[in-house]
């Protein structure tokens, strides 16, 4: 894993909490997983229909019945549940779901976000991302600081078509974490070790107030 | 003479059961990914070869299995769903105007699945507001938020999987294997059900029945199940 990823999750870890139950996207949230051990009573949801995911199974174990949203054998840990995709979907956009910790392509500064596609490219689909942006009671955005091009991803105003309007809570990158306040507009809450104002703001193109 | 219980929804032969699907109809079908997916119907109805279907389903399959097959046969004109990737076969007929596309938010299909089954013709929900997928769509507010309105779908018929079932048509799913297969089951105007195990009516507990008979109205039995895991992952130790 790289070291901006590395510096991401670990921040993450800490929006985990006891008894929390947590839908993790696909791609980067995914290793968040790995975090979970030490909170009691965290449960993982799958929108596919488990809450209550476990680890890996060995190797010799796996099932194909038995796998995550990103199609992956996994377990599911004692008092684990399975369901259909209505009422996953109902603990999803029906407020249930502690926190959602999604992957992003961009977000701007009012907290729309865009992670499911580009224009002209191949599109592969939403899957479940729309449904747990509008519904999860918080929603926080795991991505890095800019583009393999250097190019800016935290913007005035997304380039992208959008997953969710207004919809971000917390977006963490390698650079620092913002929050994204009920009353509007975007606010610096941590900046990682090493990295000055002056440098996130010039790899910013979104205005953000720095308390 | 009284009628055996559930008598006439057994079949044993999938061509049979898929035989009138017709050029133009709309198939249902359940699964997400691989996991799940109605292997045996989805192989006969690409025997059968209807084609120009609507085919809605979570995934598309892979080049090779599920609904891939359909694909690759051309029998496929529309296809809805949330998810399309890792599907090279898709993307190429897609790309080629092959196919015509609808991609829906993974809960808003699995709802608008519900829906048609329940007799609710449409639905709001956030989900989408605001989004491209909201074009064209009626908004209304309700408590200070926006809601799209959303169609449900009925399927002229439905392909399912579930792990036991009885001539009744109960059936009993496992795992995650469940995902949208109760959904597409309540679709279907004439639902096929496949299991890995037909037990006699009584054997499957009562409370324990995830979708009951009458919404499905065949149901076979099959065999040498390939159940196909699309990312097998593991850990060394018992840590």
């Amino acid at each position: 894993m790289s070291d901006a990823r590395s510096a991401i999750i670990a921040r993450a870890a800490r929006e985990l909490g006891d008894g929390m139950c947590v839908n993790l996207g696909i791609g980067m949230p995914t290793l968040l997983a790995n975090h979970v051990g030490d909170r009691r009573g965290l449960m993982l949801q799958s929108e596919n229909g488990l809450l209550g995911i476990g680890p890996y199974p060995l190797d010799g174990e796996e099932d194909a019945d038995l796998i995550n949203a990103g199609k992956e054998t996994v377990t599911a840990v004692p008092g684990a549940s399975f369901f259909d995709s209505a009422e996953s979907f109902a603990m999803i956009r029906g407020g249930h779901i502690d926190l959602a910790v999604l992957g992003g392509m961009e977000v701007s500064q009012d907290g729309d976000l865009a992670n499911w596609m580009i224009p002209g490219k191949m599109v592969k689909g939403m899957g479940g991302a729309m449904d747990l942006v509008s519904g999860a009671k918080r929603v926080v955005v795991l991505m890095e600081h800019l583009t393999r091009e250097g190019e800016p991803k935290v913007r005035s105003a997304c380039t992208l078509p959008l997953t969710g309007r207004r919809v971000v809570n917390r977006l963490i990158t390698d650079l620092a974490t913002f929050d994204f306040p009920t009353e509007g507009g975007m606010v610096l809450a941590e900046l990682e070790d090493g990295v000055t104002l002056e440098q996130l703001r010039a790899s910013t193109e979104a205005e953000f107030a720095a308390v | 003479m009284l009628r055996r219980m559930g008598e006439g929804k057994v079949l044993d032969s999938f061509a049979q059961a898929v035989s009138d699907i017709a050029d133009g109809a709309t198939v249902i079908v359940g699964g997400f990914g691989l996991c799940g997916i109605p292997e045996k119907s989805i192989e006969a109805l690409r025997e059968h070869g209807a084609r120009d279907l609507t085919v809605v389903s979570n995934n598309c399959g892979v080049d090779d299995f599920g609904l891939g097959l359909l694909l690759a046969n051309h029998q496929i004109a529309r296809f809805v769903a949330s998810y399309v990737g890792e599907n090279a076969l898709f993307e190429r007929q897609f790309l080629n105007d092959e196919l015509d596309v609808e991609l829906v938010p993974q809960g808003t299909l699995a709802e608008r699945m519900r829906a048609g089954g329940s007799g609710i013709p449409a639905f709001y929900t956030p989900t989408g507001v605001g989004t491209p997928i909201a074009e064209g769509k009626e908004t209304r507010e309700f408590d200070g938020r926006q809601y799209l309105l959303e169609r449900a779908i009925i399927g002229d018929f439905a392909l399912v999987k579930a792990w036991r079932g009885d001539a009744l048509g109960n059936l009993v799913y496992r795992d995650t294997a469940r995902n949208f297969n109760p959904l597409a089951a309540m679709a279907g105007r004439v639902t096929i059900a496949e299991v890995e195990e037909l037990v006699e009516v009584g054997e499957l507990d009562s409370n324990l029945i995830h979708t009951p008979g009458i919404f499905v109205q065949r149901i076979l039995e099959g065999s040498g199940y390939d159940k196909r895991i699309e990312r097998r992952t593991v850990r060394t130790s018992a840590a």
